[in-house]
């Protein structure tokens, strides 16, 4: 079985994701499942970046920090990632350099640009020639990846690429004989390989979404970005707004007039909108609402990953009014999970938190099949001719109370910050009005804590002595672990959700966890907020955290050390 | 057909009686009477204050949500929904303090809103506080030295952004401020009516005062000459002026390019991609 990870570093600029691209589709292309992850500094250009690239003959869809592959594009981030590189692993060299005892495959594509093509902008190409050579995959597919890349331009320019491909192509394979161990071959398959960003965009698409606005924020920004250069197809209607409390009082009054409606920001922007995130509870209209995480108080780690907001997302608004919140693990299940947010928000006229961040937000994984027809579209829109009068918040058993929107039909559709009677008007009648009408609002929680999903289970056997629990965008990570420590004999289950507010009422811990077993809880922060979550909802005492939170992406490679380390 | 009738409520009203406030709805409901608008088609849209009450005391859609962001609301029930005619009440506190990001922005979008700013030149339903607009010199609970900030030239900013539609009324002009109202909300595009409002418990000035001080515009002012109305919104206050201070069809509507390309009259007409569209776009990604 084929498993290598390749890893290209350089300065931001300098032309990493277009190698990194061209490589990743040339792979896709020839069957194999990619799964890419990037890490880089919040600049434009500059600093020392890296873009991995694993390629498998079985679905690897979790991130790797070490390098059978490593190409640095300069010397600087040679020194950097010197260290990712395996024992066995070898070094595609620019510049000849044996003093830190890496295996060098020497391809000195600068040069080569210089002197042969009489420009640098070809270095890249020559390079990601090598880089395919040296895992040996067969050209065809390379240029075909070469011609995708850079479609749209002239003529000569996909020319003079091609060739420049071949270029470092036909170098690298001298070097390589008798070192490169590899030989890339053709698969019938065929994966999507697509990053969370895109796949909120199409979830929400397929949802029946009509309405985005949002202002910009890594690493929520591609998702706007996707539907607005897609506004064609994806018929979305797009706007930057001036700020993030702009955008979701946008969202929140395009879904008030019948429009499903969305918005997406990262925790500084979502703290802004908190206060509408509350209107939304009081006035009862759905709203979608993707908080993609990164690091940090404050501006925090603008371009790194983590799961540091979740108490915030579950606590977010003043008052209290029900909520859900949702942790898709990856591109496939967020493309279903805009679809559920959707039909939740609709269904009980809430507002949804969905929660990524930027692992999920840019990494883009090998997905086999996409089933869109299984995330079904349901809408909760009432039929005016139900009614002989109508009131917007009548008092009901579920707490909903159905939904028209204005210009529907002849009755009045209101909507009310103040507290509020059934139709809508400020009160200020304490125990007759607002008591009922919190309460109204309220029981919603109760057939939300029934459809709320239960966590899924990963080799959760009768022998397990030790249940990892995790959350979101961790899951292939932590389900790599459990598979390498079960091979080392450890008796290990895992659990992990990825719909976690409210949670699923249970009357003991053993609903979820086999008796004996211990619990130990991963996610990337610093102070466990999962794990606390759990033991206040979930009846768990005795639960301890595994925490990782320095803004890389959690590995199994990590979650094996730790394991062993803390004996 | 509509009758006055058709707008009356049963919710008790909670402005102080005597209130220019009453003046306003009263005018309100006779300007869309006479363009014939119904309940039914109308969206009033506010934020907090006691201006942004309005929308309780007549019959009509309402969205009455935070301090300050109306006008985002606003907008985008404006694009989901072109056939509704959406207003939006509030006050200057509400528009021009908490707000005054979205109404720079709001005056870049031009998107098909009308905005009626109840100016009382204080923020009256927290008690009395000074406003943007309030006159320097004047001794407020937070300003005991009196206000020593300029007031905001509301007028101002709406013109040099090329507003469709700038005027200024008068709460207690009832006859101006009713053809106002009307010219405003048939006004394709952002229409915009700062309307004087005295407020009779924290105002030092009273009602004579503005009687006195408030003029209409000459009526051979061209509301087609910016530059005439940008150096009328200029002049010192008093006199306040009163008028179609500007207005415009030159600029595109917001939302208008977007339904056009869809060949939709509104969001909630359903054109969703079907499943096998949203798998056309996947195959990119293959
Ligand atoms: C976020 C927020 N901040 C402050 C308030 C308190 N508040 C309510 S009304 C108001 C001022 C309203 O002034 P204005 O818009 O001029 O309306 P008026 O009451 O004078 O008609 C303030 C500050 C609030 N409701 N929400």
């Amino acid at each position: 079985m084929m498993d290598v990870n390749v890893v290209i570093a350089g300065a931001a600029g300098e032309g990493i994701q277009t190698v990194g691209s061209i490589f990743s589709v040339a792979a896709a292309k020839c069957g194999l499942a990619v799964f890419s992850w990037q890490e880089y500094e919040s600049r434009i250009r500059g600093g020392l970046n890296s873009y991995s690239i694993r390629i498998s003959t079985s679905l690897k869809n979790a991130p790797r920090r070490d390098a059978d592959v490593l190409l640095p594009l300069r010397k600087e981030a040679r020194k950097k990632y010197r260290s990712w590189l395996n024992p066995n692993g070898l070094l595609i060299a620019d510049e000849q350099d044996n003093t830190d005892g890496a295996t060098e495959i020497f391809v000195p594509f600068n040069k080569i640009a210089r002197e042969k093509w009489q420009s640098p902008i070809y270095a890249n190409t020559i390079a990601v020639g090598a880089l395919w050579s040296v895992i040996g995959g067969d050209f065809e597919a390379l240029q075909v990846a070469v011609e995708d890349e850079f479609q749209g331009k002239a003529e000569t320019v996909i020319k003079n690429n091609v060739e420049a491909a071949r270029d470092g192509y036909l170098f690298a394979e001298k070097s390589c004989q008798g070192i490169c161990p590899w030989k890339l071959e053709k698969r019938p398959d065929r994966f999507y390989l697509i990053a969370g960003s895109p796949a909120i965009a199409l979830g929400s698409v397929k949802a029946g979404c009509r309405f985005m606005a949002a202002y910009p924020m890594t690493p929520a920004t591609g998702i706007i970005t996707f539907l607005t250069q897609h506004r064609k197809e994806c018929k979305v209607f797009t706007e930057q707004a001036e700020d993030e409390i702009a955008a979701i009082n946008m969202a929140i009054g395009a879904q008030f007039a019948g429009v499903r409606a969305m918005t997406a920001t990262s925790g500084g922007g979502f703290s802004l909108m908190v206060e509408a995130l509350s209107l939304a509870g009081m006035v009862e209209v759905p709203v979608v609402v993707v908080l993609a995480q990164r690091p940090g108080p404050a501006t925090g780690l603008p371009t790194r990953t983590a799961q540091g907001d979740l108490l915030f997302a579950i606590h977010s608004g003043h008052g209290e009014f029900p909520k859900v919140v949702l942790a898709p693990s990856d591109p496939y299940d967020a493309f279903h999970k805009m679809v559920r947010a959707f039909n939740l928000a609709d269904k009980y006229q809430i507002p949804i938190i969905v929660m990524t961040d930027q692992f999920l937000a840019d990494s883009q994984f090998s997905i086999p099949d996409f089933d869109v027809e299984l995330a079904k579209v349901e809408t909760f829109i009432a039929s005016p001719s139900d009614f002989s009068t109508y009131k917007r918040y009548s008092i009901t058993a579920s707490g909903i109370s159905p939904r028209l929107y204005p210009g529907q039909s002849k009755y009045l559709v209101t909507a009310d910050s103040d507290e509020h009677d059934e139709d809508g008007h400020i009160t200020e009648d304490l125990d007759g009005v607002a008591v009922p009408m919190m309460e109204k609002r309220l029981r919603k929680l109760q057939s939300l804590r029934r459809e709320i999903r239960p966590p899924e289970r990963f080799f959760m056997e009768d022998d397990v002595e030790e249940v990892f629990v995790g959350w979101g965008s961790t899951r292939q990570a932590i389900f790599e672990a459990v598979e390498i420590l079960r091979e080392e004999g450890k008796r290990i289950g895992a659990l992990h959700f990825t719909e976690l507010w409210p949670l699923p009422e249970l009357s003991s811990k053993e609903e979820f966890f086999p008796p004996k077993a211990s619990i130990t809880i991963i996610e990337q922060n610093a102070t466990g907020q999962f794990a606390s979550l759990l033991r206040r909802e979930l009846v768990i005492r005795d639960a301890k955290s595994m925490l990782f939170y320095s803004g890389l992406p959690v590995t199994a490679q990590d979650i094996r050390r730790r394991f062993y380390g803390r004996d | 057909m509509v009758e006055i009738s058709d707008f009356y409520s049963e919710t008790p009203v909670q402005w102080c009686p005597g209130c220019p406030n009453h003046a306003i709805l009263t005018t309100l409901k006779e300007a869309l009477v006479e363009l014939g608008k119904h309940p039914h088609e109308i969206c009033l849209v506010s934020g907090i204050g006691q201006a942004a009450k309005l929308p309780h005391y007549m019959p009509c859609n309402f969205f009455n949500g935070l301090h300050g962001r109306a006008l985002p609301v606003a907008t985008a029930i404006a694009v989901a929904q072109p056939n509704l005619t959406v207003i939006v009440t509030t006050g200057e506190g509400d528009c021009y303090g908490e707000g005054g990001n979205h109404f720079i922005h709001t005056l870049r979008r031009n998107p098909n809103i009308t905005l009626f700013v109840h100016n009382n030149s204080i923020y009256a339903l927290t008690k009395g506080q000074a406003s943007p607009t309030t006159p320097p010199g004047e001794r407020r609970s937070l300003n005991p030295d009196g206000v020593t900030q300029p007031p905001l030239n509301s007028l101002g900013i709406a013109i040099l952004h090329r507003a469709a539609f700038v005027a200024r009324a008068f709460a207690l002009d009832r006859a101006q401020l009713k053809s106002i109202m009307m010219e405003a909300i048939q006004c394709r595009g952002f229409s915009y009516v700062d309307i004087i409002q005295p407020c009779i418990t924290w105002d030092p000035r009273p009602l004579d005062w503005f009687r006195k001080n408030v003029k209409p515009l000459d009526s051979s002012h061209d509301p087609a000459d910016l530059k005439k109305a940008l150096e009328l919104a200029l002049l010192p206050a008093p006199p306040i002026f009163t008028g179609v201070f500007f207005k415009t069809t030159d600029r595109p509507v917001f939302g208008d390019d977007f339904l056009m390309e869809m060949g939709v009259s509104s969001l909630v007409e359903p054109v969703f991609p079907s499943d096998k569209d949203v798998l056309k776009i996947l195959e990119q990604f293959r």
